[in-house]
């Protein structure tokens, strides 16, 4: 059994999402951080004091730990965003902002 | 029901929330001739409690996946075919003003890139709850998620944190979260709960006056069995353990205190740990408003409300979570009768006899899961308890010892714990703990969400500022 069976899904074509360069495939209607958990990944952040990775822990936008950069626009939280087709999500590190750093 | 929002509508009633609260209540409303705005941040309706596959996916049994699903299924097709009710989606409410009538300030869309204000006669917040979190050694590991979380994800994106998974915490939702995940497909090795579970045996009375709760606890139970998962009661996860991911989890005895025993851990292999204690209601609009508040038997803070859910602030009413925690029913039948009393309508009896059992039983399993006083102990001073600005639970302590901090805001204060982008909401409980300080109070948040600075900028809502 599997969640998709379990609620006899019949989802669309999917889509393809990069995840720091990889093609990934979404379901259509999936988050971000959806697609990603599908996939096996579950961190796609560093944090800014301990580099330590991240992922999605409260699932419903309260928490902002599955912050990552999509489409070169860091700080986005992937629970909350649908997958969408070419969607580019990279590991974000610290607060992503790095070219600001001097 | 129009998908819609029209700035220029004085709407009678504004409700905040469109989870069963605010569907019962925005259907009673419109049933009773009022036009009525429902508001909220997510893209359909249901909330968290009734959330569901997005269309696309294609679900041909999306109530596989929910209990109560043909009151959501119902509820949902009435306000489609209620022309006075406008749903207003992606709508994010940051602050309720009052003046001579009610005007909400949202932002819009998942990005807040856009804004909206909406005017009512009168308010009504439905705003649920969100999962209370207590922070032991590794819970900041990847594949580590909430209970609620993993419900969520589940029942909106079909999707599993990982194929082996251990739910830990207290309170029901664990029964309900690991009765789902075991039948989407994940092995649970052990449910493990905190309390012996012995608390609801002193409240027989309020048990017998409650069967449909019996019975959903009986359907989880009997789910549970099925797949062969073990309630380990009165233990609790100490420590999760990996490197980049949780490949396992260490679980204790507790005492009668929450206090790890000894010599009685023991540990057990998974990739993804589901955790939770309980559910903490979301009231930062009414509390800016100065709304009264009462501190629940579980120890967190609860809007006061009187027998027609009016709030102590003029105009404003409150159902569901947000005056205590007591689950769907209880909420269903709360926002009836809220709707009722801003129509001035006297209350249905049906609903006021749910209400009257269901908050006697909501009571009761708040005393029964209320978190024993030393759990602390399982906290070691390494272990971060604000996730969002990486502060240790040494940095907290000292805060209270050596700097002879005495409450969570002093704490705050010296050591940034709560200041980060969730705003305390994470680790708002624990640190009030950790300070000694008093729990159950109101966390304060001037703006419910994060709002970009252009959309306060622009307040009144005439002037439009350019990018």
């Amino acid at each position: 059994m599997d969640p998709l069976e379990l609620v006899g899904a019949e989802p669309g074509p999917a889509r393809t999402i990069l995840f720091d360069g990889r093609p990934v495939s979404a379901l259509p209607g999936q988050t971000l951080a959806a697609a990603l958990w599908a996939d096996g990944v579950v961190a796609w952040r560093t944090t800014r004091v301990g580099g330590r990775p991240r992922g999605a822990f409260c699932g419903i936008g309260q928490c902002f730990d599955c912050l990552a950069t999509v489409n070169g626009r860091p700080n986005q939280r992937l629970c909350l965003l649908t997958a969408e087709h070419g969607d580019a999500v990279t590991t974000q590190e610290g607060h992503g902002h790095g070219e600001l750093d001097v | 029901m129009v998908n819609s929002t029209s700035e220029q509508v004085r709407y009678d009633l504004a409700v905040i929330g469109a989870g069963p609260a605010g569907l019962a209540a925005a259907d009673a409303a419109a049933g009773l001739g009022l036009r009525v705005a429902l508001v909220d941040a997510g893209a359909g309706l249901g909330g968290q409690y009734y959330r569901h596959p997005a269309p696309e996916l294609g679900a041909a049994r999306p109530d596989k996946l929910h209990h109560g699903w043909r009151t959501f299924a119902e509820l949902r097709e009435r306000l489609a075919a209620a022309p006075l009710v406008d749903h207003l989606a992606g709508h994010h409410v940051w602050a309720a003003e009052r003046g001579e009538d009610w005007i909400l300030h949202a932002t819009r869309g998942p990005e807040a890139a856009d804004r909206a204000t909406v005017t009512a006669r009168c308010l009504l917040l439905a705003t649920g709850a969100y999962e209370r979190q207590l922070p032991f050694p590794g819970w900041t590991l990847p594949g580590v998620v909430t209970a609620g979380g993993a419900q969520a994800m589940l029942k909106s994106g079909l999707v599993l944190p990982g194929r082996r998974i251990v739910v830990a915490g207290s309170g029901p939702l664990l029964l309900a979260a690991a009765s789902s995940l075991a039948a989407a497909g994940a092995r649970i090795p052990a449910i493990v709960e905190a309390t012996a579970y012995l608390g609801y045996a002193r409240g027989l009375p309020v048990l017998a006056g409650n069967p449909a709760k019996l019975a959903e606890g009986a359907e989880h139970a009997a789910r549970l069995l099925r797949h062969g998962v073990r309630l380990r009661r009165r233990s609790a996860v100490v420590e999760a353990h990996g490197t980049d991911r949780i490949t396992g989890v260490t679980v204790a005895r507790l005492d009668a205190r929450w206090k790890p025993v000894p010599g009685t851990e023991r540990r057990i292999d998974c990739d993804a740990l589901a955790v939770g204690h309980g559910l903490v209601p979301q009231i930062d609009l009414a509390v800016e408003l100065g709304a009264d508040t009462v501190t629940t038997a579980d120890g967190t803070a609860a809007l006061r409300v009187d027998a027609q859910q009016r709030t102590s602030v003029p105009g404003l009413w409150a159902a569901g979570e947000t005056c205590g925690v007591g689950g769907a029913d209880l909420a269903l039948a709360e926002g009836v009768l809220a709707a009722h009393s801003v129509a001035g309508k006297p209350a249905p009896a049906r609903e006021l006899t749910v209400r009257r059992r269901r908050r006697a039983f909501a009571a009761l399993m708040a005393a029964a899961h209320a978190p024993g006083p030393d759990w602390t102990g399982w906290v070691t001073d390494d272990t971060d308890v604000c996730r969002c600005e990486e502060v240790p639970a040494r940095a907290v302590r000292e805060a209270v010892t050596e700097l002879g901090a005495a409450d969570a805001r002093t704490v705050k204060l010296l050591t940034r714990a709560g200041m980060g982008w969730c705003q305390g909401r994470m680790c708002g409980p624990a640190v009030a703990c950790l300070s000694g300080g008093p729990v159950g109070r109101p966390d304060s948040r001037p703006l419910s969400c994060p709002v970009p600075l252009a959309q306060l900028a622009q307040r009144d809502g005439t002037t439009e500022l350019s990018e």
